[in-house]
């Protein structure tokens, strides 16, 4: 039987034990007794750096404290109070740019708290028993329409559910959750999104609206009109593409439509993966895809960034870690063609670039070759705006491919908000949009409480 | 290299580390290999008269503090329950086999002399270096009119002692309870009994804490609890201090001490001795991790003696003493700063809420918008709180600013009962 060189995309490589293995709990949680170490390592200091790191100012040494008093409930009420989504963050946050890039620990012994490891235990338990921690306020009688049931989408129903407000939650996708649901790398959240989500939502009054999309089966202006206030948490649904030759060639993918597969797959020895699969990008989306693939049992993982390793948006810790599950990073090359036969892809050129003396990125004119049956695209995602429909979405102002919004998360069209990815401006994090829902929330529940109509 | 060899009222023995009278000294097993691991001597658990006392189950319960297990420690077990005549055998064969390891015999009898009579010529019989009376046992025993019941009536420690003394030619020491309230009196009190020497302190009567779901405390013995005998590093402090009043009493400044309270290492062994105890007793700190650390004691001690030039025990011992005094005597001249290098501040700003909110807000919190920690040095008293909450080693010091002299309390003109200074 002839070895199969080209096109060469299969599932099973690996043993069902190897891939229950490679796809297990990435940093599995702390016991009570490692939990009460770590909780005691934290001095718990005074206006904390860490509490100023984290976008949603979760009171870090509060909660810590709690756990070393096992008082669970009131370190999850510390942690959720301020980041309903502190389960998922506690999982995905780059602490080690965010809480545990700040720790004081940090400064002559190298070791930050691990405060996202507590953060964990603290939550877990909530989601595993279901425990209600947050009553919701008197009803208030007004209806807010929330589209996108992602992070920010999410922690802004939750805040209005909380301060009695009826909340209806739109989604394109068939399941909440957004990114937490289809985007990021199945090893970090395990069973973890769908469980967090239930717990989120039986505070109750959050009716959920599966497979509406904006612009197609649901308008912003009837929304406009048959709700008192609109919040907006779309993400960036769409992606970059290339631009290049060869890049409709099968086996050609966008990287984030193989995370999601991934993780709506039951079986992962049904999930075909290339033997040699070329990942483009330098962001947390390249990672988690090229870490999957080797997991998967890719032969060998190449990603490729076009600049330095300190442009990428993943941070090191991320890096570091795409390299020790076997992950090759070229830097400093960007894709010029894509090249196939059968219609398919066999390889990809890259020409390497550098910078000028003004920091501009040329190329140089050498050119890379590397065979590739696979091509992940993970050079970024963009804003889909809604489509224009009667006068709303005509308003709806959009800079530099985000949503504009004023300080309290107002849009141009009133009587909507908009947070999240899709209005940028801070880092697009996960953390940053539960910030922004949970904002744009207080803001809404203050216009709405203030004698009338988001949509007056 | 230092000369560890321990004389203490006359019981010799080849370092001054020995084990106190507790379960860890109970049988000849125990105490053989303590001597194996070095111990330089035991004081054997206490033995009473028979018919012998009966143990409950469950005996001990404990402080874990911030992670740290053992902060503390508390018993409820009595004295030996084995029959005198085991007890004594046993202790007879052991000083055969370790002839140059201290044994003392601890007793607790009912205060009347006819029991002290009795018991005292079969324990001198062992062949035994000293006695050491029992009369601190906070727990079971003080029911029954023994233990600190006899040691907190300074009349009864004195009886007692002088009983002993005229009923046995061996080395007498007493073994006092802290639970009173000025140790001096019950250390004066076995002094004037004729006692060779003393020991302190006994434990601390405690409750070490409550089962919240049992709604009983600890250590719990089918649902109940009672109170115990207190020990570990958090008594350290209290022993210290009532080993420094002794060895300070003007009655009692010649009466020899073998110190016990939270003594792990051999820094606490030095501290005792430089407050003029002549040896140190251990129990808590061998039962956390066994016989084996009298290896670090010896060691620690006799390096830490090299590097100071001491030759000998008796070059060190009760050092300290001259300088424990009273309050009114301190100067008050003295001034001190503290004083924060920026160069190992870590920023956690412990110091700042320390003083700001329990002290003197003398810490700044923030300079030109950034997070910055510094003192005031006019809001300053000195008080050293920071310097102890600091997490970080030697990175708040405390500076002398004064420019010497020396004035205390007696004479101070807000001391209504001063001194006048002469004309």
């Amino acid at each position: 039987m002839s070895r199969k060189d080209l096109a060469d995309i299969a599932s099973g490589r690996l043993s069902a034990q190897q891939l229950a293995q490679n796809f297990d709990d990435v940093s599995p949680p702390l016991d009570r007794q490692s939990a009460l170490i770590a909780a005691q390592r934290c001095y718990y200091c005074y206006d904390a750096p860490c509490i100023q790191a984290c976008p949603t100012g979760i009171d870090i040494p509060s909660f810590i404290r709690r756990i070393t008093t096992d008082n669970l409930r009131g370190a999850a009420q510390d942690i959720l109070g301020a980041n309903v989504l502190g389960g998922m963050c506690a999982r995905v946050c780059p602490t080690e740019i965010l809480c545990e890039g700040s720790c004081v620990r940090n400064t002559g012994e190298s070791q930050p708290v691990e405060i996202g490891a507590l953060q964990r235990y603290a939550t877990d338990w909530v989601f595993d028993t279901n425990v209600t921690l947050f009553d919701r306020a008197p009803a208030t009688g007004k209806r807010v329409a929330i589209v996108g049931a992602g992070p920010a989408g999410l922690s802004c129903a939750h805040t209005l559910a909380r301060l009695g407000h009826d909340v209806t939650l739109f989604d394109a996708k068939p399941k909440p959750g957004g990114l937490n649901e289809y985007g990021i790398a199945e090893y970090k959240v395990l069973e973890f999104a769908a469980r967090e989500i239930e717990w989120l939502l039986s505070i109750g009054g959050i009716a959920w609206q599966g497979g509406q999309a904006l612009g197609e089966n649901l308008h912003l202006s009837s929304l406009c009109n048959d709700y008192d206030a609109v919040f907006l948490g779309l993400g960036l649904a769409g992606v970059n593409a290339l631009g290049i030759d060869g890049e409709n060639l099968a086996g050609v993918r966008n990287a984030v439509d193989f995370i999601a597969d991934l993780r709506q797959c039951d079986d992962f020895s049904q999930m075909p993966v290339g033997r040699r699969v070329v990942v483009i990008g330098g962001g947390n989306t390249a990672i988690d895809a090229a870490v999957q693939s080797r997991k998967l049992g890719a032969e060998s993982v190449t990603l490729v960034y076009r600049r330095g390793s300190a442009s990428m948006s993943a941070t090191w810790a991320e890096q570091e870690f795409a390299k020790t599950q076997g992950v090759n990073v070229i830097e400093w090359a960007q894709p010029r063609r894509i090249l196939g036969s059968a219609g398919a892809v066999e390889a990809i050129e890259f020409e390497y670039t550098q910078l000028d003396a003004d920091g501009r990125l040329l190329g140089s004119g050498d050119v890379l070759r590397l065979a590739a049956d696979t091509v992940l695209k993970a050079i970024g995602q963009v804003l889909l705006a809604p489509r224009a429909d009667g006068d709303a979405s005509a308003l709806l102002e959009v800079d530099k491919g985000r949503i504009v919004v004023n300080a309290e998360f107002e849009t141009s069209v009133r009587g909507v908000w908009a947070g999240g990815d899709c209005v940028g401006g801070k880092v697009d994090l996960t953390v940053q949009a539960v910030e922004d829902g949970k904002q744009a929330a207080r803001s809404m529940h203050a216009r709405l409480g203030n004698g009338g109509q988001g949509n007056g | 290299m230092a000369d560890l060899r321990n004389n203490f009222v006359g019981i010799r023995s080849p370092n001054p580390f020995w084990l106190a009278s507790a379960p860890p000294t109970d049988k000849a097993y125990n105490v053989i290999r303590a001597f194996e691991a070095g111990w330089g001597g035991v004081v054997w658990k206490t033995l009473g008269l028979d018919p012998h006392v009966v143990n409950v189950s469950s005996r001990y319960g404990a402080v874990q503090w911030n992670g740290q297990r053992i902060a503390g420690l508390n018993n409820i077990e009595l004295i030996t329950d084995r029959p005198l005549q085991v007890n004594l055998a046993e202790i007879r064969q052991v000083k055969r086999d370790w002839p140059d390891r201290a044994m003392i015999v601890s007793l607790m009898v009912p205060c009347d002399e006819e029991s002290w009579k009795y018991i005292l010529p079969m324990v001198e019989d062992t062949g035994c270096d000293a006695v050491e009376l029992n009369f601190g046992c906070p727990h079971g025993m003080s029911e029954r009119g023994m233990g600190s019941a006899v040691g907190q009536v300074p009349e009864y420690v004195e009886q007692v002692a002088r009983w002993v003394k005229q009923h046995s030619r061996l080395p007498c020491i007493v073994k006092l309870t802290p639970n009173i309230t000025d140790i001096r009196h019950s250390a004066r009190a076995a002094f004037r009994g004729g006692a060779d020497a003393v020991s302190l302190i006994n434990t601390i009567n405690s409750i070490v804490s409550v089962d919240l779901d049992l709604m009983a405390p600890t250590p719990t013995v089918d649902g109940k609890g009672t109170h115990g005998g207190y020990c570990g590093p958090a008594v350290k402090p209290i022993a210290l201090n009532m080993v420094a009043e002794i060895a300070r009493d003007a009655e009692t400044r010649n009466l020899p001490i073998s110190a016990i309270g939270g003594i792990g290492t051999w820094r606490d062994a030095a501290e005792f001795m430089a407050l003029g105890a002549g040896n140190v007793q251990v129990c808590t700190a061998a039962m956390h991790y066994g016989f084996r650390i009298v290896d670090d004691m010896i060691a620690g001690l006799s390096n830490w003696m090299d590097e100071k030039g001491y030759r000998t025990l008796e070059d060190f011992r009760g050092r300290a003493v001259p300088n424990v005094t009273d309050w009114k005597f301190l100067n008050l001249k003295y001034d001190i700063k503290a004083l924060i290098d920026q160069d190992k501040c870590i920023k956690c700003g412990l110091c700042h809420i320390a003083c700001e909110d329990t002290a003197h807000q003398a810490i700044t919190r923030e300079k030109d918008g950034k997070r910055h920690f510094e003192v005031v040095n006019g809001e300053c008293v000195g008080c050293n709180l920071c310097m102890h909450v600091c997490p970080v080693d030697s990175c708040i010091s405390m500076v002398r600013v004064d420019e010497g002299g020396y004035a205390n309390w007696t004479t101070h003109p807000n001391n209504p009962a001063a001194v006048k200074e002469p004309a």
